[in-house]
């Protein structure tokens, strides 16, 4: 037998530690940087770093939403959709009709927060499942989006426009970090989002929901307008990606959307966020965004293939969610 | 008569063709464990979603300290100071103690943008925590814990302490010992008696006769949708009760002296 106040020791310094559940995402994306940094010599440099973390910024404030989503034990496939339909509100209502690109950033970020509100009273007022809904709001966006821009491109040429606030660099010390408004911007909303979900009332209620809704329930918590509120805050936030995708990119782009739902997915599920609801940290999800770019980055410095890269992200999701159904099974003994 | 707290009489319910409630009453008098007790389809589980919220009685009146009153939902009976102890939809299993606790009624932090953002004031909920689980005397060492890694009896403890916590005029709990074995519920025992001696009544249905015998101050028999009878633990052997609660036994067989 072990000495018993030892053991209550070791037990009360991990109760300490912010939550196991992102231990595990950590050491992966420490591990993989250590492997690539030893493969290239351009890898681990912070030029490179800063590369990376704005080639994932898109998906990692995407992933914001959907994290808040599949806390609740939702899922949203409509997320990457939604945002390529306001950066097409926003761009082409500036470039072609000439409307200040102040207004016109504002109706993308109504659109995207009203695909969000959409999504919300069908799954709490329909009683649809998230799955379904967001399926059908996945293609009615992208359908929309197509109709409404010929699947054209929209290229902001306009330098000093506010849709390209987030392309800004930042120096100091001599360092230029590139797009570090945007980079910058990420962080931010991270930061506040983690506050939020570990240090306010709404913010707990959105894990009790998705821990266990008929508790949640019946403590009084109004776990119908939790959910509304989870998918239509969840739009907003995608119409803020949107604004930092053309920040990033300089355009408009209406293909743009497809490969971004997934991408989130894997973002909350590297980061260790249960699907199963009401488990994870949104501190996760940026270190899961972080682990598939680390990925890209390191696999394209060693002249891999871009398939190779797809590979890898796809069995590092199974053996993510892999651990989430095991780890489950222990918890509810 | 006795000082009676909470009362229902004629309550009905019908699921389609069935009638769980057939014209009950029910009475709780100021700090006594009542057990409602009876066979499968008796309608004890109808009678308690009654005097909880969670059902609508089609008829009949409820009284909560004499006054008439209509529960709509859970939530509007927990209102009236009424908390239930549901079998096993208590807690977030995820979530602290001390979240579980102050679940949906956080103490949150003084000042106007604390009050606007609702921010929790996490100190304050882990000392309270402390404080009522120890008042309780239930043994367990941090409030901050996962309620996941308790044991049985120790989650059901969590949701025992919540109702008590938080109930103004009667705690109802179902099934609290069900899912526990003998030392685990011997302690949930010793925790509904000390929820007694802080001076709140509990209404408790269980299947555990030996449980119900060793705890209740009378025990409430529902029979076919009515009440047989309201018996003294004390006086009424439990074959007797038994043989009341499968009809072996008439309710005008019972000697009046056994009766409470």
């Amino acid at each position: 037998m072990s000495n018993p106040t030892a053991r209550s020791e070791t037990k009360n310094w991990l109760e300490k530690l912010p939550s196991v559940s992102v231990l595990g995402p950590l050491m992966a994306l420490l591990l993989s940087i250590a492997f690539f940094a030893t493969q290239h010599p351009n890898f681990f440099t912070l030029t490179n770093s800063a590369l990376i973390t704005s080639q994932v910024m898109v998906v990692a404030v995407l992933a914001i939403g959907q994290t808040l989503i599949i806390l609740t034990a939702g899922i949203d496939l409509s997320c990457g959709m939604v945002m390529a339909l306001s950066t097409m509100v926003m761009t082409k209502m500036a470039v072609d009709f000439g409307l200040p690109a102040p207004l016109t950033l504002l109706l993308g970020l109504l659109v995207s927060t009203g695909f969000g509100f959409l999504n919300g009273l069908l799954i709490t007022v329909l009683k649809l499942p998230p799955f379904i809904v967001t399926l059908g709001t996945l293609n009615i966006a992208f359908a929309i989006m197509q109709i409404y821009t010929q699947a054209q491109t929209i290229t902001v040429s306009d330098e000093n426009s506010i849709l390209l606030f987030f392309k800004q660099d930042i120096s100091f010390a001599g360092i230029t970090i590139g797009y570090g408004a945007g980079i910058a911007l990420t962080l931010f909303l991270f930061t506040l989002g983690s506050w939020a979900l570990s240090n306010t009332a709404p913010g707990r209620h959105l894990y009790a929901v998705g821990n266990n809704p008929e508790a949640a329930r019946l403590t009084g918590i109004p776990t119908q307008r939790v959910l509304l509120l989870v998918y239509t805050l969840a739009g907003f936030i995608y119409g803020i990606a949107g604004w930092l995708s053309i920040s990033r990119y300089g355009i408009g782009n209406p293909n743009a959307g497809s490969t971004e739902n997934l991408d989130t997915i894997t973002a909350v599920v590297l980061g260790g966020t249960s699907l199963f609801g009401g488990r994870g940290l949104l501190i996760g999800t940026i270190i899961g965004a972080l682990i598939s770019g680390v990925f890209r980055s390191g696999l394209t410095l060693m002249g891999a293939r871009a398939e190779v890269q797809i590979l890898i992200t796809g069995i590092l999701v199974i053996v993510a969610v892999a651990v989430d159904q095991l780890s489950k099974g222990k918890n509810s003994r | 008569m006795e000082n009676i707290i909470f009362e229902a009489r004629g309550l009905v319910k019908r699921y389609g063709q069935v009638t769980a409630l057939d014209g009950t009453d029910f009475s709780l008098r100021a700090g006594e464990i009542l057990a409602v007790i009876g066979d499968n389809g008796a309608g004890k589980s109808s009678l308690i979603k009654a005097l909880s919220g969670a059902t609508i009685p089609d008829s009949g009146d409820i009284f909560l300290d004499g006054k008439p009153v209509k529960f709509r939902s859970p939530i509007d009976a927990r209102h009236h100071g009424i908390e239930t102890v549901y079998q096993d939809l208590a807690v977030a299993p995820a979530m602290t103690i001390a979240e579980n606790l102050f679940l949906g009624r956080e103490i949150l932090r003084p000042g106007l943008l604390a009050k606007l953002f609702r921010v929790i004031d996490h100190k304050k909920m882990l000392e309270e925590a402390t404080q009522h689980m120890q008042g309780l005397k239930i043994g367990i060492r941090s409030m901050s814990q996962a309620v996941e890694t308790l044991s049985g009896g120790q989650r059901q403890g969590v949701a025992v302490a919540r109702s008590a916590a938080f109930a103004q005029h009667v705690v109802i709990m179902d099934e609290p010992t069900a899912a526990l074995g003998v030392k685990e519920g011997n302690m949930v025992l010793d925790l509904i008696r000390r929820v007694r001696e802080n001076g709140l009544p509990v209404i408790i249905i269980s299947h555990n006769m030996p449980h119900v015998f060793e705890i209740a101050d009378r025990i409430h028999i529902q029979r076919l949708g009515k009440r047989a009878a309201v018996v003294d633990p004390k006086k009424l052997s439990m074959s007797d009760t038994v043989a009341i609660m499968t009809g072996a036994m008439r309710t005008e067989d019972i000697p009046t002296e056994m009766l409470a």
